[in-house]
């Protein structure tokens, strides 16, 4: 019985609860002398309804991951289990063919060793699959009792949903911060293993990364794993090429949208800038790869500057950054319409002119959130993959020329991964190595950037 | 209907002088047809129930109304006798002599000594670091705050209490030595200590200042002013000397409004 069933099963059961549960609500309703119920008789059917549903969802997310090894268990503790193969790829194949056509979603059996293996398995099958209609049935049922038994007139049943309500709101809102910690967690294990094999301080600080897959995995060369210039090309595309671009423009964007433009203009202009937020990044690349470097490229070569590449990370950087224009125009646009107008009215009336006031009361009232709006932008760049992938190159210079091609953090991260090494080669694990640290610098940048909109807010309550 | 003009209120030097002046935003009529004379010597206030357009009228005293986009004045003002809404007047030189102070505090979010001398920056007044140091001592002096805060000029202007970030606000008006000063219910988010206190400095500053004050508070019109003018409705229904409008209303409306019949 698939799981999908068995939701609509307990669904069922849940209406017929909520039914039930209300028309008791409205019977003590009609015998109450007061006619007055501690909570309407909606939420009396909800409440059996919640703990009809709930319980037997959770008993249905447990079934549907256990049946499977259950049925495995009982197939190969059945006498035509005993002939198989004991380990490998042989046994599995035999198990898989036998279960196909045991549930039916194979013809027939092609090994005749599997043969013998489809009618216990249709046998487990059928089996478990009462046991988990049954164990659904009675946990559904004893939900849906031991509620129902503790409805009375004065049963405060709205609460109650209320607090069931609130904890499924927790819920859903720790199953994200609970996959961050899982995505550290994984991360952790792997750079601890990397750090087993090369030392930290060579990773960080080295100067020369260049590791080969095919080399020995037991005796990683440390010298070739130095990731200094991927942190610097990182930070020379990310943070310094593309915010040059990315700051003042957003900035200037943001003013000319909060304090000059009339109300048709801004209802035009900020989607068509926000659209660009919504650009998928791989045409950013694209657009940078085939439009953006070639035209650098030969903008160099007129101006006489030889040994251009056509990769570079300046058509990297200066693509990123227009990628990133609406995220600081518009942490900068709601944190300048957030000073109060009675600051602007104050500066206008003491005779200062629009350009004034811009420059001297509101861009250093909504500074903090500038900042903090800017900082999310960097972490934004400095993890951004397609763009470099496609247009910065991949040789790790150690270089200040923008014209040169430069790789990143996030561009060797995909490198090693979808290289030819196995997957414990220290090449490999290198990769968790470098996400690791990505993260925990983005991580430190929202940080501090929440840290610094906080104090912001403070100011003006 | 016209207004009511006093029939003591004996000729003075007009500062600013509004004829005719209506004001509209979008289509609704905000003031109906005002004409008032604000002397230079004297405090004059606008009194009259929340919505008659008092503050309205005011913000047109410096154009302040020319940040709101759907607003539109007709009629004329002049100061000194020049037309304050004429294509050829710079609106920040006008408010450079038109000063105002808000309802609301609103110290910039920057040092006392920045605040008060943002408007001698701004305008040029101050050559050099000595003078503008002078014109910061001197505005504070004039609004009463500087034994207050001389040891802390380099603190935020916010830090200040509610009616210490008022009197930064007024010693900033003072600070580009402006020739009229629009106060727009500057005590009304202000405990009545702190009100006292601007009330004796409204008092300190009269003569040198033609003053302006929109005030909900009957007995602070009647403690502060020389001149008052009574709205109701847009319309200005009456206006003579403060002692005959509150003494001897000849209106019926400003002997209800006065006697706290509404509003």
């Amino acid at each position: 019985m698939s799981p999908a069933i068995l939701l609509l099963l307990a669904i069922g059961l849940g209406l017929a609860g909520w039914l039930a549960a209300r028309a008791r609500a409205w019977a003590f309703r009609r015998e109450a002398a007061s006619g007055r119920l501690a909570a309407l008789p909606t939420y009396h059917g909800w409440y059996v309804a919640l703990w009809i549903v709930l319980p037997a969802m959770l008993f249905i997310a447990i079934w549907s991951s256990l049946s499977p090894i259950l049925v495995e268990q009982s197939v190969l503790s059945s006498p035509a289990a005993s002939n198989l193969p004991e380990f490998g790829f042989q046994r599995d194949a035999l198990l898989r063919e036998a279960k196909a056509v045991a549930e039916g979603s194979a013809p027939a059996v092609f090994n005749d060793q599997a043969k013998g293996l489809v009618d216990p398995y249709r046998d487990a099958i059928s089996r478990f699959g009462l046991l988990g209609v049954l164990g659904t049935l009675v946990i559904a049922f004893l939900g849906g009792a031991w509620s129902f038994l503790k409805l009375k007139p004065d049963f405060r049943a709205r609460t109650r949903v209320e607090r069931i309500v609130m904890a499924s709101l927790l819920i859903a809102s720790m199953v994200a911060i609970l996959t961050t910690l899982g995505i550290v967690v994984s991360l952790v294990f792997e750079t601890v293993r990397f750090f087993g094999m090369v030392n930290p301080f060579d990773f960080l600080f080295g100067t020369h990364w260049g590791p080969d897959p095919m080399s020995n995995p037991e005796n990683p060369d440390p010298s070739r794993f130095g990731a200094l210039p991927l942190f610097w090309g990182t930070i020379y595309i990310g943070a310094i090429i593309a915010m040059i671009v990315a700051i003042p423009l957003g900035l200037m964007s943001a003013i000319y949208l909060t304090q000059y433009a009339n109300p048709t203009v801004r209802s035009w202009l900020k989607p068509a800038l926000e659209i660009l937020a919504g650009v998928p990044t791989v045409v950013y690349g694209y657009f940078a790869a085939l439009t953006v470097a070639p035209f650098i490229r030969d903008i160099a070569v007129a101006i006489g500057i030889t040994g251009a590449s056509s990769e570079s990370a300046l058509a990297a950087g200066l693509v990123m950054g227009v990628m990133i224009i609406p995220f600081v125009s518009s942490m900068a646009d709601d944190s300048i319409a957030a000073v109060p107008q009675a600051m602007r009215d104050g500066s206008l009336a003491m005779g200062a002119t629009t350009s004034e006031t811009i420059k001297r009361v509101l861009v250093p009232a909504a500074l903090p959130g500038i900042v903090a709006g800017i900082m999310l932008a960097i972490s934004r760049a400095i993890g951004e993959t397609m763009i470099v992938v496609m247009a910065a190159g991949a040789a790790a210079n150690l270089s200040a020329n923008p014209l040169e091609a430069m790789t990143t953090v996030t561009f060797q991260i995909v490198t090693m991964l979808t290289g030819e090494g196995s997957f414990d080669h220290p090449a490999t694990l290198s990769a968790f190595a470098l996400g690791f640290v990505l993260f925990m610098v983005t991580l430190a940048l929202n940080f501090v950037a929440l840290r610094v909109v906080k104090r912001f807010r403070e100011a003006y309550e | 209907m016209v207004t009511v003009i006093h029939p003591n209120l004996e000729d003075t030097d007009a500062k600013m002088r509004a004829k005719d002046v209506s004001v509209y935003y979008g289509d609704k009529m905000a003031i109906d047809n005002v004409s008032i004379d604000i002397p230079t010597e004297y405090v004059t206030a606008f009194i009259g129930p929340s919505g008659c357009g008092k503050s309205t009228f005011l913000r047109t005293m410096n154009r302040m109304n020319d940040t709101i986009p759907s607003a539109r004045v007709e009629g004329n003002i002049t100061l000194d006798g020049e037309d304050i809404y004429s294509p050829q007047l710079d609106v920040v030189q006008l408010r450079a002599r038109v000063g105002m102070v808000f309802q609301k505090p609103n110290p910039f979010p920057k040092s006392i000594y920045d605040n008060i001398a943002y408007g001698p920056k701004i305008h040029g007044i101050a050559e050099g670091k000595d003078e503008l140091d002078a014109i910061v001592e001197k505005s504070l002096q004039r609004a009463g705050l500087w034994n207050e805060v001389k040891d802390r000029l380099n603190d935020s202007g916010t830090a200040l209490s509610g009616g210490q970030q008022q009197r930064l606000c007024i010693a900033r008006a003072i600070a580009v030595d402006p020739e009229v000063i629009l106060m727009d219910e500057p005590c009304s988010a202000l405990d009545p200590i702190a009100t006292a206190k601007i009330e004796e400095l409204i008092d300190d500053l009269n003569g040198r200042y033609a003053i302006v004050i929109v005030t909900h508070s009957m007995q602070q019109a009647a403690r502060v002013s020389q001149r008052t003018a009574f709205f109701h409705l847009g319309k200005m229904v009456e206006y003579g000397r403060t002692t005959d409008i509150f003494t001897n209303p000849l209106e019926q409306r400003t002997q209800d409004y006065i006697t706290g019949r509404y509003g």
